[in-house]
């Protein structure tokens, strides 16, 4: 009880509240546009964040990171466009029941379920962070970069059929922040000669450039889509209703929400496969799901929002990011000299569930703000395309150039910009890069930290979190290899099986023309066999 | 280098994620610039004799190049593909036309510390909302109201980091560290 006092003692100032209202408005606003993304706001935010305190800039971004789910529903509802990369899901239950003129109904419900998400989670990692408190310290320098290893190959093996290519892109991540003036030996890598890579180069820099540059210039090359929206009707309040009919799927999706969440690597995507996959086998209508059905609706977006509050919990036990948007929070962190880790758990702990009570407040602000202001809010879906490219380039600038007032980060963020727009059209995952980029710089440090106390090679775990840790990479590892395998067989068989011979008019032809002959060569046999004998 | 023939495509081919084209084109040039870094490590990091592997500043620049390396190499083998078509052109050309906006950034990052940001930024929404074809009064007048509450917002409210503008050098005393302070 003491600790929660505490920590509202932290959020008990006018500059938080301000930034919860703007965090959660400013989120939901973000989500509701299809093409900007929660991810593009935090990287052009970022630089402004770091002359507010810890406690208010986090809260916005973590506002932010939050609300944007719920605004992500509304386009994925009523156009059948996703406003955030994790709302897909909901389009599959949520479009169909606005075809069949429910908009109101499917909104509520898809706001009811995210609110019940949040909160869930919210509450579990308020109760679950004394546990913590006990775990964190038991990792060392080690287990933590043991942790960031597993986490970076969680994140590959996460993108299915893109592993390779996933892995490539990490090692460039690696390979990019050992860019600069080495601070062990005070070597130079890789700057060729030129001073402004002395410094390395900045992780914002990378964020800004392939994530708010790449999504400009991807809105820029594109047309301007035509959106129908619909008339809304109905109560607000029915969602809350519908939704207490269904807790068991509400409250195994919020679970598998916080429990994927605080899996590096893993996130909103597989919460929500699991959490859908579970209710439509366990539903005793599952033929509706994908054609309106409100449980997959409660299952898709409780999972997903039940994610943010859990992805906090490895980057502020252990400071390491399992995905992109923790990974650039981390950096307000670097920024304050805060740094996220055990430390952070044992002596400041207040400030910790202090986030979290920011998180449950912020929740009902979002609820709150969208019961009463839908109507209006729909209609930013109307703003064009390439409008919004032209507003994310002037935004993106200020993300850059208030960092250093440096043209060379700027040059840098167009490489980078360019890099993302063709990892986008091409499909390919820009994540990895970043996490190869924070979680490289953490593998860094621990490693020589942890080498220096390490005779023999298994001396590294001999504690028993390092070879807890070490022992979940090898079964990972195992079961990616024995997917890939079970992969390539299944081509194989697929392929043997659709085996077909050429198709084309020539090899038809020369076919028929071969059947032709024997049939032809057979009847002039028997016509032979049959003629009377000279 | 020809074009593809119309054919079937094989498994492989259909459970490929992503679209086809441009793949062979990047998986190329991500290879061949992996390679030119990895040739350079000797020369663009060092060997301190005396210290540990996992110490050595060659150590994780080599971590890096070497998964980009050999991943991007595996990535290029396991491609269903083997030949570049016209349609791997047409994108590389695609990703070429981006540069166009890269430009109008950099255009605008080099102007803000000579006109200033507020004249700059509304200078700058303006005309690229023009060239993308938002031409009515209606557009260019939401154009510059996005452009100065972006100025209000972030330089004037939240005081982010962009230096006053050289001309606002010539304006008369207290206007000019308003402008070189708010605008």
């Amino acid at each position: 009880m003491e600790l929660i006092a505490d920590s509202l003692a932290i959020l008990a100032r006018w500059d938080v509240a301000l930034a919860l209202l703007v965090g959660s408005v400013g989120g939901v606003l973000i989500g509701a546009i299809p093409g900007v993304g929660p991810a593009v706001a935090i990287a052009i935010l970022l630089p402004a964040t770091f002359s507010m305190d810890p406690i208010v800039g986090l809260t916005v971004l973590l506002g932010i990171y939050g609300s944007s789910m719920y605004g992500g529903a509304i386009p994925a509802i009523l156009i059948n466009t996703p406003g955030t990369a994790v709302n897909a899901l909901t389009t599959y239950d949520g479009y169909p029941m606005t075809t069949r003129g429910e908009p109101r109904r499917a909104l509520s419900l898809a706001y009811s379920a995210s609110f019940f998400g949040g909160i869930f989670s919210v509450i579990c990692l308020i109760l679950f962070a004394p546990v913590l408190a006990r775990i964190a310290p038991l990792f060392g320098s080690r287990e933590i970069f043991l942790a960031a290893l597993l986490g970076i190959i969680l994140v590959v093996v996460a993108h299915r059929g893109q592993t390779l290519i996933a892995a490539a892109l990490a090692g460039f991540g690696i390979f990019v922040q050992s860019i600069g003036l080495e601070p062990v030996k005070y070597t130079q890598r890789y700057t060729f000669d030129q001073p402004f890579l002395s410094g390395g180069v900045d992780l914002i820099v990378v964020v800004l450039g392939l994530f708010a540059l790449s999504q400009a210039f991807v809105l820029l090359t594109m047309e301007d889509e035509k959106t129908r929206l619909t008339r809304l009707r109905g109560g607000v309040f029915q969602g809350l209703r519908e939704l207490a009919r269904h807790p068991r799927i509400a409250s195994v999706s919020a679970g598998f929400g916080v429990l994927m969440g605080m899996i590096p690597g893993v996130g909103e995507f597989t919460a929500q496969f699991m959490s859908y996959t579970y209710a439509q086998r366990t539903s005793k209508r599952p033929e509706d799901f994908g054609h309106g059905s409100s449980e997959g609706l409660i299952a898709a977006e409780t999972a997903n929002n039940a994610v943010p509050a859990a992805a906090m919990v490895p980057l502020l036990a252990l400071g390491i990011p399992g995905e992109a948007l923790t990974a650039m929070m981390l950096s307000v962190f670097y920024v304050h000299n805060v740094v996220p880790g055990p430390a952070l758990f044992q002596n400041s702990m207040d400030f910790v569930v202090a986030l979290y009570i920011a998180l449950l407040i912020l929740n009902v602000l979002v609820m709150v703000f969208l019961l009463v202001a839908t109507k209006p809010l729909v209609q930013v879906v109307r703003i064009p395309n390439r409008f919004l490219g032209v507003c994310i380039l002037t935004l993106s600038f200020v993300g850059v150039y208030s960092l250093r007032n440096s043209v060379t980060d700027c040059l840098m963020a167009a490489a980078f910009g360019i890099l993302g727009y063709i990892l986008k059209r091409l499909s390919m995952p820009i994540v990895p890069i970043i996490l190869g980029m924070v979680l490289g710089g953490i593998m860094e440090v621990k490693l020589r930290a942890a080498m220096a106390r390490v005779r023999a090679p298994l001396d590294f775990i001999d504690r028993p979190v390092a070879f807890i840790l070490f022992c979940m990479i090898g079964v990972v590892l195992f079961i990616h290899i024995r997917r890939v395998l079970l992969d390539r067989r299944e081509i194989r068989e697929a392929e043997w099986q659709t085996k077909h011979r050429s198709t084309r008019f020539g090899g038809l032809m020369s076919r028929r023309k071969n059947s032709l002959l024997k049939a032809r060569g057979k009847a002039v046999r028997a016509r032979h066999s049959r003629s009377p004998r000279r | 280098m020809h074009l593809a023939e119309p054919s079937m495509s094989s498994e492989k081919e259909r459970r490929f994620a992503g679209p086809r084209r441009g793949q062979l084109v990047f998986a190329l040039g991500f290879i061949a610039i992996s390679g030119l870094l990895i040739v350079q490590i000797g020369v663009q990091t060092v060997w301190v004799d005396g210290v540990r592997l996992a110490a050595q500043p060659r150590f994780w620049p080599a971590v890096g190049l070497g998964l980009m390396v050999a991943m991007a190499g595996l990535h290029l083998w396991r491609l269903p593909w083997r030949r570049v078509t016209r349609f791997d052109r047409t994108e590389a050309l695609r990703w070429l036309m981006v540069l166009e906006y890269c430009a109008w950034f950099m255009a605008y990052v080099l102007l803000v510390p000579i006109l200033g940001y507020l004249p700059v930024t509304l200078i700058f929404v303006s005309a690229l909302a023009w060239r993308m074809g938002y031409r009515s009064r209606g557009m260019m007048a939401i154009s510059a109201l996005f452009a100065i509450s972006v100025v209000v917002i972030f330089k004037s409210l939240l005081s982010v980091r962009i230096p006053g503008g050289a001309i606002y050098e010539y304006l008369p005393g207290a206007l000019r560290s308003f402008a070189i302070l708010n605008l």
